[in-house]
């Protein structure tokens, strides 16, 4: 089966496309690129006109919850979210149960994947052995059960000495490191962003430096070893900063935020809305504005949203109790094309947080439309409305501090390896 | 006017309007307190069920007699003894208790928010007797009732809070609950024990040095420390606390002459507070448990829909 992608406005950096034409694929590859394509027999065509066609987009960071938590989310139901949502291809994270840090837990979640999910699943599996912080996990074998990064995020490594000898050991094989950084000695038992509001509710809260301080080590790490390092979901405006020093004086630092820590602040917590709970917390009006400009000027790398499928049971709870974590597959696209209406960013930039630059840092061939390259399309509908309706979300969650929010822009259509697997 | 209000939460949410009939009538419900047969019939066939999660003698006594005395029935659930230690949810225990229809439920919780949480969950009244670092609107509103029955008003008093501020609701509660009234606060106490924002939940100063925050105070309010539940990484020694942040004489003569001295209890003799200054005549410590009664009639009264009341 053939797909033709007519009269869209194509958008893709890697090859510096920005301009109206259409796309012919064939046998789930990208065959040709040009203007007027005719479509050749049993071909679908679509019909693009006043669309935006990229490459696929990419969640580096999502949580399925499969194997373990199933209760949460699975492979099958977190794909059709990320379809749902326009992502093409999901990274996801290791802390399921068991957890991710031996290729038996890796091939039950490619095999699951290539049975039931709708995108490309490409697993992390664990720094340390069982996220322990312990001892290094098997990282070879990871990556050739089909890890694309390793991470133990949930938790830091707290141990400087363990992750310096993980960025080293990653480094020898080939694979990513994505970190979680916070410093738990001064996250304590804080629960929400430290700052007024938090004196306001009587909440304990959690120190902006306890981001920064680790922040700063894994880059210092990553520096000394002349390794490579990905910082995961920052939220700070000192993160920020320390990577964009770090970045100017050449270490391989590369990093992601969430469409929470660009849209919300810790506002959102007033009422004791436990949809507002996550890790890192949202932060101050400041820092929010300080994520913005760090996706401007280049500093941020990926767009990310640490999907983090919750139960009601998790979250219909007292605020200490709740658990971290909102949905996100279905909501970032049109937060993140805010960015692109407030003139923050331009589309190409956009799609390079979202699709090229995810796709360099975790190694795979994707974030492209290149002739032969995997066909994996989103087409965006920019001004299309909708409201965000818990019973609507695909997700098998519905923990969602978007709620009730008109969004504007959604995908029009989810194309992985040739096939339309969404289309609204 | 009536109280428009199902449950009270926080001082946060009152009117001053509001907090004045609050005080007002537990001042004329005062007398009842007075009497020999100290009942009245105005909550007869009402429920009150006390649901304390955290330990209190203070605060769940004065509103099992605030709600006898208002001849409601009271039942006592705390949370050592109830389903709670076999992980029963506050919700399910909430509608639990709900099931069997009482008109309030008095709470005490260590969460913030476990209040508000409820509240918006359930059909009867909810009474907030203290939710974590949040607030405690009864002892804020005794506090007020204490210093108007001294002063005759509220307006322009100088009060100082002196302590951990962090972890205090009664500090919230005064500060919210005086700003509305027109007061002006100086909180004063160790940088690891004072939240950033404070000053802006109200009229606030942030004093540096327990001295300024006293000077001149018509009121002193010394809250208890706790070392035990607030980490030892917070001071040094009690001994140190004492000497930087503990009330002595020398200390409350820098207020006014006739300044009160007061503590939401229980007190730490020799901590924050000299043993001699807890029992000295400036001090109101025990009128403030004495007007927590009432006040405690008072909330019960009006949640339960009352009108302004003639005692």
């Amino acid at each position: 089966m053939n797909l033709l992608i007519k009269g869209g406005h194509v958008i893709d950096p890697s090859q510096g496309i920005d301009e109206v034409m259409d796309i012919l694929i064939a046998d789930g590859v990208i065959l040709e690129l040009g203007q007027g394509l005719t479509a050749p027999e049993e071909t679908e065509s679509v019909d693009a006109t006043g669309l935006i066609v990229t490459p696929g987009l990419i969640d580096m960071h999502v949580h399925l919850r499969d194997p373990g938590l199933e209760y949460k989310e699975d492979i099958a139901t977190g794909s059709r979210s990320a379809a749902a949502g326009g992502f093409t291809s999901v990274a996801c994270m290791p802390n399921t149960s068991p957890v991710n840090d031996n290729k038996a837990v890796t091939s039950y979640i490619v095999n699951k994947a290539r049975k039931e999910a709708m995108v490309n699943v490409f697993p992390v599996g664990a720094i340390t052995k069982g996220s322990k912080g312990e001892s290094l996990a098997e990282m070879g074998d990871l990556k050739e059960a089909g890890c694309v990064a390793v991470s133990d995020d949930g938790k830091p490594v707290c141990s400087s000495e363990l992750m310096r000898r993980a960025l080293e050991y990653a480094k020898g094989i080939g694979i990513t490191v994505i970190t979680h950084s916070e410093d738990l000695s001064l996250v304590g038992e804080g629960v929400m962003n430290e700052g007024p509001v938090a004196t306001e509710l009587g909440l304990k809260g959690i120190p902006w430096v306890a981001e920064d301080a680790a922040v700063a080590r894994e880059v210092y790490l990553a520096e000394f070893c002349g390794a490579p390092v990905h910082i995961a979901h920052i939220s700070t405006a000192g993160s920020c900063r320390i990577i964009r020093n770090a970045k100017a004086r050449g270490v391989k630092v590369t990093c992601e935020t969430a469409p929470h820590y660009f849209t919300l602040t810790d506002e959102a917590v007033l009422g004791y809305d436990t949809n507002a709970k996550m890790n890192p917390p949202l932060r101050s009006a400041a820092d929010r504005d300080a994520i913005k400009a760090a996706l401007a000027d280049g500093t941020i790398d990926a767009i990310a949203t640490d999907h983090a499928p919750h139960h009601p049971d998790e979250k219909d709870v007292e605020f200490n109790l709740a658990y971290n974590g909102i949905v996100g597959l279905e909501t970032s696209l049109p937060l993140s094309l805010k960015l692109v209406e407030e003139g923050l960013v331009d589309m190409k930039k956009l799609v390079s947080l979202m699709s090229c630059n995810p796709a360099k840092i975790l190694g795979v061939e994707r974030g492209t439309l290149k002739c032969g390259a995997v066909a994996d399309v989103t087409i965006i509908d920019p001004n299309r409305k909708w409201e965000v309706v818990a019973e609507k979300l695909e997700s098998k969650s519905k923990n969602s501090p978007f709620i009730g929010w008109e969004m504007k822009g959604a995908a029009a259509y989810t194309v992985v390896k040739g096939q339309v697997v969404n289309k609204k | 006017m009536g109280f428009r209000h199902k449950d009270i939460i926080g001082l946060k949410d009152l009117t001053k309007e509001e907090i004045e009939l609050l005080l007002n009538t537990a001042d004329s419900l005062n007398e009842i307190n007075s009497r020999d047969i100290k009942k009245v019939p105005t909550l007869r066939g009402k429920t009150v069920v006390n649901l304390f999660y955290e330990a209190s003698t203070r605060t769940r006594t004065s509103f099992e007699i605030a709600a006898k005395r208002l001849s409601a029935d009271t039942i006592n659930i705390s949370a050592s003894t109830s389903s709670v230690t076999k992980g029963e949810t506050l919700l399910d225990t909430a509608q639990n208790v709900l099931a069997m229809k009482p008109d309030i439920i008095v709470m005490r919780h260590a969460i913030s928010g476990a209040h508000e949480f409820l509240a918006k969950r359930v059909s009867c009244s909810v009474i907030n007797a203290g939710d974590g670092a949040h607030e405690h609107p009864s002892q804020g509103l005794l506090d007020m009732l204490t210093m108007r029955q001294k002063f005759g008003k509220l307006e322009g008093l100088k009060v100082a809070i002196v302590g951990d501020i962090t972890h205090s609701r009664v500090a919230r509660s005064d500060i919210y609950g005086l700003t509305t009234m027109g007061a002006k606060i100086f909180v004063a106490g160790p940088p690891t024990m004072m939240p950033i924002g404070i000053e802006r939940l109200g009229n606030v100063t942030v004093c540096k040095d327990m001295r300024e925050a006293v000077h001149k105070a018509d009121v002193v309010m010394m809250l208890r420390i706790q070392l035990e539940r607030q980490g030892k990484t917070l001071l040094p020694s009690m001994r140190e606390y004492s000497r930087y942040y503990g009330l002595n004489p020398d200390m409350l003569a820098l207020a006014k002459k006739d300044a009160m001295v007061m503590h939401p209890g229980p007190i730490n003799r020799g901590v924050e507070l000299a043993s001699s200054v807890a029992d000295c005549d400036q001090s109101y410590i025990l009128k403030q448990v004495e007007n927590g009664v009432a006040i405690r009639m008072a909330m019960l009264y009006h949640v339960c829909g009352g009108e302004p009341s003639e005692g």
